[in-house]
């Protein structure tokens, strides 16, 4: 039982961080309308950017010098690529994206090297014990950190103002423009707070799986918990983070050696499948009814 | 119009637009005076959303130029003529379907929030205070549309009647000098029609808001609008009072044909 429960528990702790990649998709989903694959070469290069800076700066000035970085970004994206691409159909911007995320990975790769390297922030990966469950400091820390930064996008986008003007966006663009709201405004803010998001993600995986080229694969991850959740829902990345979290380690743990191991990787994409079969939008994605 | 000296708030002037050889507006001249309820109406294609359009800035005259307040528009985007004080609604209704008609009518109110991105975060208590203060503005137009049992209801699930009276809604929630409708009544019954006409004349009295309106229905533009402006293939044919136009010999032509030839 109290194995079941670490189990179970340091699932939860990961998926935490799976919901915040999940949720970078989602927020730029929802404001802009566009499935930005880039979001994992983000990641990598946001965590790429840390490590540079790191042999510069101290800790806190590379975080900061790396957020700019992400912010430069996302005014960049806006200029050579949102604004002139706007209004057309989103399975073009969705192949832009898929140019920029490689763009980006040989940027990185081609100014900070393609050897893998170690990212310290002076976590200890030392478990510790609480009434008997074994919980990582690392995975805890990464989850109270993720689970913050989750919590304020939420808060952000449904509640303050600004959110409320990205989301609008998102619904109808005229209609944006027409009680004053500046989409390319819009627009770089939403592309900010994807860096920004990168950039968490980055620290927390770059520091758990070193900083590499395979980072950027990180976002893979984040699909089943889109498809589970529903591509344009905050609440159901969250949730579905959690649920591909702790199922993919209960699986793992208790499938796993019937089926000889390694089914952590692909069991999330099962459970997906499923709930595709049932609920095409994903849990709480919003159902499309087209009105004939 | 309550008062008799005639100030004009928006002046059009000489305004093309076109779409490749297709003449939209073809030297379009018009003023629309404060206070005034003013109709515009024409057979369709006849350019009236195009005038629109021109005037919130979607459009870009080729030639002419749009006054309001004595402000040049004609160079301005979109979202910086919203922010002068005008406001519109869409012919075939453009909310955010996704959100709540509650978070519409706030969103509408955008341009009256100015508390900046960064201090939203810094001064918390400041930007709740302020987000109060909005959201007591928007309840009162919640109030007096009478559309307080659907405010958490997402704009995209009501009935097209309901969608275009929240468009209204958020469209006066920026308390606008100058409000441009498409179309507020098309396709609706005499009932909500009603409901409509009573919302802008209340608008237009007690709110102080400057009207221009595309209507199909004759019946209403003759009740409720001070003068009436009638377009036709990109022009202007005539201007004047409901009486004037009623009467009005090309307008009589434009709408029912001139009489077959032999």
């Amino acid at each position: 039982m109290l194995f079941l429960g670490e189990v179970f528990i340091g699932g939860l702790l990961v998926g935490v961080m799976y919901s915040l990649i999940a949720l970078g998709f989602v927020l730029i989903y929802k404001a802009s309308g566009v499935f930005n694959f880039a979001q994992g070469d983000m990641t990598l290069l946001a965590a790429l950017a840390l490590v540079g800076f790191l042999n510069i700066f101290p800790l806190w000035l590379a975080i900061l010098a790396t957020l700019l970085m992400m912010i430069g970004l996302a005014l960049v994206v806006e200029a050579i690529i949102l604004r002139p691409l706007v209004a057309r159909p989103p399975l073009v911007l969705f192949m832009a994206t898929i140019g920029l995320g490689f763009l980006l990975q040989g940027i990185g790769q081609g100014i900070w090297g393609t050897d893998p390297k170690g990212l310290q922030i002076g976590l200890s990966d030392i478990p510790f014990e609480i009434k008997g469950l074994l919980i990582s400091q690392f995975d805890l820390a990464g989850a109270v950190l993720s689970g913050s930064l989750v919590l304020i996008l939420v808060w952000f986008f449904q509640k303050s103002k600004t959110g409320r003007a990205l989301r609008a966006v998102s619904d109808d663009h005229e209609a944006a423009l027409s009680v004053g709201i500046p989409l390319r405004k819009a627009w770089a803010i939403t592309w900010a707070i994807a860096g920004i998001v990168a950039l968490v993600a980055g620290i927390m995986w770059g520091s758990r799986l070193g900083v590499q080229f395979s980072l950027s694969l990180i976002a893979l991850k984040a699909l089943p918990v889109l498809i589970l959740g529903g591509v344009d829902s905050i609440p159901g990345a969250i949730i579905a983070g959690l649920i591909v979290g702790a199922a993919e380690n209960l699986a793992e743990v208790f499938l796993g050696p019937y089926v000889g191991g390694g089914i952590q990787t692909f069991f999330p994409y099962l459970l997906a499948l499923f709930v595709l079969w049932f609920k095409p939008y994903g849990m709480y994605g919003r159902e499309i009814i087209e009105r004939v | 119009m309550n008062n008799n000296k005639k100030e004009v708030l928006l002046q059009v002037q000489d305004v093309h637009v076109d779409f490749g050889i297709l003449k939209a507006l073809n030297g379009v001249s018009l003023e629309i005076q404060k206070g005034e309820i003013l109709a515009i109406i024409g057979p369709n294609g006849a350019g009236k959303t195009s005038l629109v359009n021109a005037i919130n800035g979607f459009y870009h005259p080729s030639r002419g130029h749009i006054f309001f307040a004595g402000q040049d528009l004609t160079k301005l985007r979109p979202h910086q003529i919203a922010a002068l004080g005008i406001a519109r609604t869409f012919q075939n209704v453009a909310l955010f379907k996704g959100m709540t008609v509650l978070d519409n009518l706030m969103v509408g109110r955008n341009l009256k929030m100015n508390s900046l991105f960064i201090s939203q975060g810094i001064y918390w208590g400041l930007a709740q205070k302020e987000e109060i203060r909005h959201r007591e503005a928007v309840e009162r137009i919640i109030d007096w549309l009478e559309i307080e049992h659907i405010r958490k209801v997402p704009a995209g699930m009501l009935p097209y009647g309901l969608q275009k009276r929240v468009e209204l809604g958020r469209a006066l929630a920026a308390e606008p000098q100058l409000l441009l409708l498409d179309e507020p009544m098309a396709g609706m019954n005499l009932e909500e029609k009603e409901d409509i006409v009573r919302f802008i004349l209340d608008a237009n009295e007690e709110l102080g808001v400057t009207i221009a309106l595309i209507e199909h229905d004759m019946g209403v533009v003759m009740d409720i609008s001070d003068r009436v402006i009638v377009l036709d293939y990109g022009e202007k044919i005539a201007e004047g009072t409901p009486q004037e136009i009623r009467y009005n010999e090309r307008v009589i032509k434009a709408y029912l044909g001139s009489p077959a030839r032999r």
